[in-house]
C-alpha cells in the first residue's frame, strides 16, 4: 500500500507535473497561433447575435450574419 | 408513460420518507424526512392532476426563460435573506445580548453563522449562477435548453437543497466542514441535482448552432464540473444509520483538513470565481455593447486560472500538521494566481475602452466595473495573505473576514446586482428599468457599505493579530484574548453598519425590480435586429 502511494507521489511530482505544464504551454501556444485572430473576433461577437430567438434549423452560418462591431 | 413513472417515484419517495421519519434517530433527520414527505406528496397530487390532460406543445423556436426568471427572483430573495442574517450575526458579535436566551440552540451566533455563509454563497450566489448559466448557454449557443423539464428539476431541486441545508443548520445538523456543512443525505440530493445541471448545460452546448463555444460557457462548465468533483470527494462519509443524520468522514486528521481546504478554496475558486467570471464575460460585453477586449486573453485567463487554482488550498493550513512542502506549494500557486486574476480584470475593464463615457450615464455598468475593481483588489489581497509570514499575522483574525467580504460583497455581489438589473427588463420584456436613480442609490449604499465593512475589518484584524503576538520584556504575552475582544468593539459596530447599508441597497434593488416588472412600460415590438446599433 505504502509503495503504491510512493509510486503515485513520485509520478505526480515528476512526469505528472511535466505533463500538466506542457499541456498548459500547448494550450497557450494554440490560443496564440497565427490565424486565430479572425476566429477569435468572430467568437467574441457571439453574444450579440441570437439575443431574442434561437437559430432556426436552416439558419445561415454565423459568418454571414452581420457583426456587432464593424 | 413518463407521467406514470413520475407518479410511481413520487409516491414511493413520500412513502419511504414517512417510514424514515417514524424511525428517525434524531430531530434533524425527522424534520427533513417530514419535509421530503410533504414535498413529494404535494408533487404527487400536482402530477396526478396533470396526468392524462392534453399536452401543450413546447415552443421549440424560443428560449426557455422560465427557469431563468425563477432563478433571478430566487437570487434577489435569498440575497436579502442572507444579507439580513449577516447583519444580525454582525450585531450579535458586537452586542452579545442579541443571543437571546429564548433562541438558545436555534438563533444564537453559532447556528446562524453557517446559515449566513451558505445563504449568501449557495442560495444567493448559486441561484445567480443558475440564472446566468441557463441564460448565457442558450444565447451563446443559439439553442433552446436541452432536456425539456429537466431544467425546472434543477431549479426546484436546488431550492429544496437550500431549504434542507438551512433548516439543518438551525436545528444543529452539520458535519462540521466549512461550506460543506449539510449532512450526507442532503449531499446525495445535491449530487443528483448537480448531475442534472451538468446534463442540461452540456446537452445545450452539444446542440448549439454556433460553431464555437463562447468563453463564458467555458468558465461556467468548469464551475459545474469542478464543483461536482469537490463536492463528492469532500463529502465522502459513512452514515452512522440510514435513519439518522450523523455520518463519519472517511478521512481523518491532516488528510481530512487538507481535503477540506482543497474543497474550501476551490469552492471560492470555481463557485465564486470561475462561475462569476462566466457571468462577467457575457454581461459586461452586453451592457457595454462591445465585445470583450481581447478574446485571446480570455482564453489564457481561463486556462491559467484552471491550472493554478486547484493547487492553492494548502495556504489555509500554514503552521499546522500539514507538511511544509504542501503549504509552500499552496502559497506559491496562490501568488502566481495573481497574474491570471489581474489579466482577467484588465480584460474586463478594457472592454470599456472607447465606451468609458457610459459609466457616467449607466449605473448598471458602473456596478459591473466596480465589481471588477473589487475582484482585482481581493485577488491581490488574497495572494498576499497566503504568504506564510503575512499569514502568521492575518490568520484567525478578522482580516480574513474582511478579505472574504471585499470579494463576496464587492465582486460577487456587485456583478450579480448588475446581472439582475440587466436581466429583469429583458426577461419580462420591459423597455427599461423602473428607475436608474434607485440603481444609483443602491450602488452608493452598497459601495459605502463594503468600504465600511472592509476597512473596519482591516483595522480590527491587524490590531488583533498584533495584540495576540505582543510580548513584554520578559517574554510574557501582554494581552489576554478578552482584551482583544474589548478593543474590537467599535470596529464591530462599524462593520454591522456597513452590512446594514449593503442590505438597504439590496432592498432598494428588490423594490426597483418589482416596479420594473409590474409598472415598467412594455417593450415595443421592435424588428428583430441581429446586431445592436453602433
Amino acid at each position: 500500500m505504502e509503495d503504491s502511494y510512493t509510486i503515485m507521489r513520485v509520478f505526480a511530482g515528476s512526469w505528472g507535473g511535466v505533463f500538466l505544464f506542457a499541456s498548459f504551454v500547448a494550450v497557450i501556444l494554440f490560443a496564440l497561433r497565427p490565424g486565430s485572430r479572425k476566429v477569435h473576433r468572430d467568437t467574441a461577437n457571439i453574444p450579440f447575435r441570437y439575443d431574442d430567438k434561437p437559430a432556426a434549423d436552416d439558419d445561415a452560418a454565423p459568418a454571414q450574419i452581420k457583426e456587432a462591431r464593424q | 408513460m413518463l407521467d406514470y413513472v413520475k407518479l410511481l417515484i413520487l409516491g414511493l419517495v413520500a412513502l419511504c420518507a414517512a417510514i424514515a421519519a417514524s424511525y428517525a434517530r434524531d430531530m434533524v433527520y425527522m424534520v427533513h424526512m417530514i419535509l421530503v414527505m410533504v414535498t413529494a406528496a404535494g408533487l404527487f397530487i400536482w402530477q396526478l392532476r396533470r396526468t392524462g390532460e392534453p399536452v401543450v406543445p413546447v415552443p421549440t423556436h424560443e428560449y426557455m426563460d422560465g427557469p431563468v426568471r425563477a432563478a433571478a427572483i430566487a437570487t434577489a430573495f435569498w440575497g436579502c435573506v442572507g444579507f439580513l442574517v449577516g447583519v444580525v450575526i454582525a450585531f450579535q458579535l458586537a452586542f452579545p445580548q442579541l443571543n437571546f436566551e429564548w433562541t438558545q440552540g436555534y438563533g444564537n451566533f453559532g447556528r446562524l453563522r453557517p446559515l449566513h455563509t451558505s445563504a449568501v454563497i449557495f442560495a444567493f450566489g448559486g441561484n445567480a449562477l443558475l440564472a446566468a448559466s441557463f441564460y448565457i448557454v442558450q444565447r451563446t449557443s443559439a439553442a433552446r435548453m436541452w432536456g425539456g423539464g429537466l431544467t425546472w428539476f434543477v431549479f426546484w431541486g436546488y431550492q429544496f437543497f437550500i431549504v434542507l441545508a438551512a433548516t439543518g443548520y438551525v436545528l444543529g445538523g452539520t458535519q462540521g466542514l466549512e461550506y460543506a456543512e449539510p449532512e450526507w443525505y442532503v449531499d446525495l440530493w445535491l449530487t443528483i441535482v448537480w448531475v442534472a445541471f451538468l446534463a442540461v448545460f452540456l446537452g445545450t452546448l452539444l446542440k448549439r448552432k454556433e460553431p464555437h463555444i463562447y468563453v463564458a460557457n467555458w468558465f461556467l462548465l468548469s464551475f459545474i464540473v469542478t464543483v461536482a468533483m469537490l463536492h463528492v470527494v469532500n463529502n465522502l462519509a459513512v452514515p452512522v444509520s440510514i435513519f439518522g443524520s450523523r455520518s463519519v468522514s472517511v478521512m481523518s486528521g491532516v488528510q481530512s483538513a487538507m481535503t477540506q481546504w482543497w474543497y474550501g478554496h476551490n469552492a471560492v475558486g470555481f463557485f465564486l470565481t470561475a462561475g462569476f467570471l462566466g457571468m462577467m464575460y457575457y454581461f459586461i460585453p452586453k451592457q457595454a455593447e462591445r465585445p470583450v477586449y481581447s478574446y485571446k486573453l480570455s482564453i489564457i485567463h481561463f486556462w491559467a486560472l484552471i491550472f493554478l487554482y486547484i493547487w492553492a488550498g494548502p495556504h489555509h493550513l500554514h503552521y499546522t500538521a500539514l507538511p511544509d512542502w504542501a503549504s509552500t506549494l499552496g502559497m506559491v500557486f496562490s501568488v502566481v494566481l495573481w497574474m491570471p486574476s489581474w489579466g482577467g480584470m484588465i480584460n474586463g475593464l478594457m472592454t470599456l475602452s472607447g465606451a468609458w463615457d457610459k459609466l457616467r450615464t449607466d449605473p448598471v455598468l458602473r456596478m459591473m466595473v466596480t465589481s471588477l475593481a473589487f475582484y482585482g483588489m481581493s485577488t491581490f489581497e488574497g495572494p498576499m495573505m497566503s504568504i506564510r509570514a503575512v499569514n502568521s499575522l492575518s490568520h484567525y483574525t478578522d482580516w480574513t473576514i474582511g478579505h472574504v467580504h471585499s470579494g463576496a460583497l464587492g465582486w460577487n455581489g456587485m456583478i450579480t446586482f448588475g446581472m439582475l438589473y440587466y436581466l429583469f427588463p429583458k426577461l419580462w420584456n420591459r423597455e427599461r428599468l423602473y428607475s436608474l436613480r434607485l440603481v444609483s442609490w443602491h450602488y452608493w449604499l452598497a459601495t459605502v457599505g463594503i468600504v465600511l465593512y472592509a476597512a473596519s475589518m482591516w483595522v480590527t484584524g491587524i490590531m488583533e493579530g498584533l495584540m495576540w503576538r505582543e510580548v513584554d520584556a520578559q517574554g510574557f504575552l501582554v494581552n489576554s484574548f478578552a482584551d482583544t475582544v474589548e478593543a474590537k468593539f467599535p470596529m464591530y459596530v462599524v462593520r454591522g453598519l456597513g452590512g446594514t447599508l449593503f442590505l438597504a441597497g439590496a432592498l432598494i434593488m428588490v423594490y426597483n425590480l418589482w416596479m420594473t416588472v409590474t409598472r415598467g412600460p412594455a417593450k415595443a415590438a421592435a424588428p428583430a435586429a441581429a446586431a445592436p446599433a453602433e
